[in-house]
């Protein structure tokens, strides 16, 4: 079960890694985003939300068929609609936002809550909001912008890439619903070779900048996409170079191990200090001796 | 046992120490980060089309229940049915959240009626409702329908009244509405997939 396939956890050093066996016999997963086949629909939005339980207060109309404004607690999926203007046109550019499932996830790294964070076997982010303390590293550290903390009971939310539904051999429900065929499921491998060959087909129709973006500032990532112009993923409101922050790594990789050590250090310290040079015996006839043993006695 | 003020003392010292230790991470705790339960596990699936255009996507619509007498089969869920021919699956967004349309509190449940003028709509039984349509549709008929065209040919049209039909029909749903819209001389059938 999907309880015993965890490859990384946050909260705990690289001295107590977590179970590692099945890491070259599990498939790596991935969503494959086609934006040059989406329509903008929005049936993965509200798919999401279904199969979810999720329930989105109905916001206010913002100019611009996006809605709610940007991913929140209850929305783990949301269909962005970026105008872009190019060559005096208008070019409506619709992105599918929703967790990136990093192989190198920055929240996984910022997370000190013991396994509040896990990444499984197959590449999966998912987040265990039971253990988490809502703390928003998380969603600081992110370079997606993705998870959003819950004001209601402070805990972190974001796409589980549908963990519950993988686990028991199902397509995500977003992927499932796409009447498009703009959103896919399958293993990393196969969603590559397939955007691969789309790629080449839109070159061949004249997208000379089509592309995948697939990351590698975050290792890759398990939600790949196919962009118009791959040289201009902010236009799909997306980050050029998406980086796990200098901050995130200096803490997690060099400050903690390093306040571990003196916690440590001092420790060590202390236990020297008491054999080399031992307890620090007051002597009967100086001032501030109390005799232990007739202590009881002379009260 | 007897315990003086620095035995005790040392006793409180050791325990926080301990537990310090163990916060530190040097104690193992189970890796368990279970993923939700899947939610279908068990459930009942009827398959039924989505009846909102005239696409009509096949879907699986989940119900809790053993199937046992004493409990209700509320729907929980719906998705696409994977073995439809239509749709293979996918679903719109209309046809993603179908099932907030099932549950919902603003869904038709009985015949309603408003008095032309009137702002209220008052509960009928479905008798009354069926009397209603019935005495309205035959007076409109006998007072409008054209049996003969201006060259004398029988026609039977009735052009005052029109029909608005299911969209997600199968053809013998289809034929059998043809057959019962067309028999009255109704010209004007339209369906509810152009909303």
């Amino acid at each position: 079960m999907a309880t015993q396939d965890i490859i990384r956890r946050s909260g705990t050093s690289e001295a107590t890694p977590a179970a590692q066996a099945r890491v070259g016999g599990v498939k790596q997963v991935a969503k494959l985003f086609d934006a040059t086949k989406c329509n903008g629909c929005k049936a993965c939005q509200v798919a999401c939300s279904e199969w979810n339980d999720l329930r989105e207060e109905v916001g206010s109309f913002q100019g611009t068929y996006q809605n709610p404004a940007s991913l929140s607690p209850e929305c783990w999926t949301l269909m962005k609609y970026n105008e872009v203007e190019a060559d005096g046109k208008l070019h409506w550019q619709f992105t599918h936002s929703a967790c990136m499932h990093c192989a190198d996830p920055a929240c996984l790294k910022a997370c000190s809550t013991s396994g509040a964070i896990v990444q499984h076997a197959n590449g999966t982010v998912d987040f265990d909001s039971d253990k988490c303390v809502g703390c928003g590293y998380c969603a600081s550290a992110c370079p997606f912008d993705i998870p959003k903390i819950n004001p209601v009971d402070n805990k972190a939310y974001k796409c589980t890439l549908c963990s519950d539904r993988t686990a028991v051999g199902l397509e995500p429900s977003c992927v499932k619903t796409c009447t498009t065929g703009a959103l896919r499921f399958g293993t990393r491998e196969d969603m590559l070779f397939y955007a691969e060959k789309r790629v080449a087909e839109l070159k061949d129709r004249g997208f000379t900048n089509a592309g995948i973006y697939n990351p590698e500032g975050v290792g890759g990532t398990g939600m790949v996409m196919i962009l118009r112009d791959i040289n201009d993923p902010e236009s799909y409101d997306m980050p050029k170079d998406p980086q796990i922050k200098v901050s995130t790594e200096l803490w997690q990789d060099v400050l903690k191990p390093l306040g571990t050590a003196g916690i440590l250090a001092t420790a060590g310290v202390a236990l020297l200090h008491r054999i080399t040079v031992g307890r620090n015996i007051v002597e009967e006839d100086q001032p501030g001796y109390r005799d232990e043993d007739h202590e009881e006695d002379s009260k | 046992m007897t315990l003086n003020r620095r035995q005790f003392f040392k006793l409180c010292a050791a325990g926080a120490a301990t537990s310090a230790i163990s916060a530190l991470g040097l104690m193992s705790e189970k890796a368990y980060a279970a993923v939700r339960e899947f939610k279908l596990l068990r459930a009942k699936e009827t398959r039924n089309n989505c009846p909102y255009c005239s696409v009509g996507c096949g879907l699986l619509m989940y119900s809790q229940g053993s199937g046992g007498k004493n409990s209700e089969h509320a729907i929980f869920h719906i998705e696409g049915d994977a073995d439809h021919p239509v749709n293979r699956g996918a679903l719109c967004p209309k046809g993603a959240g179908l099932v907030d349309y099932v549950n919902s509190p603003h869904r038709l449940q009985y015949p309603e009626y408003r008095a032309p003028g009137s702002n209220k709509w008052q509960r009928i039984s479905w008798e009354e409702a069926f009397k209603r349509i019935g005495r309205l549709m035959k007076d409109d008929r006998d007072a409008n329908l054209i049996e003969k065209n201006a060259d004398g040919v029988t026609v039977n049209r009735w052009l005052t009244t029109g029909m608005m039909t299911s969209s997600g029909m199968a053809n013998e749903s289809g034929i059998a509405t043809q057959k019962f819209a067309r028999s009255l001389g109704l010209v004007a059938i339209d369906t509810i997939a152009r909303n």
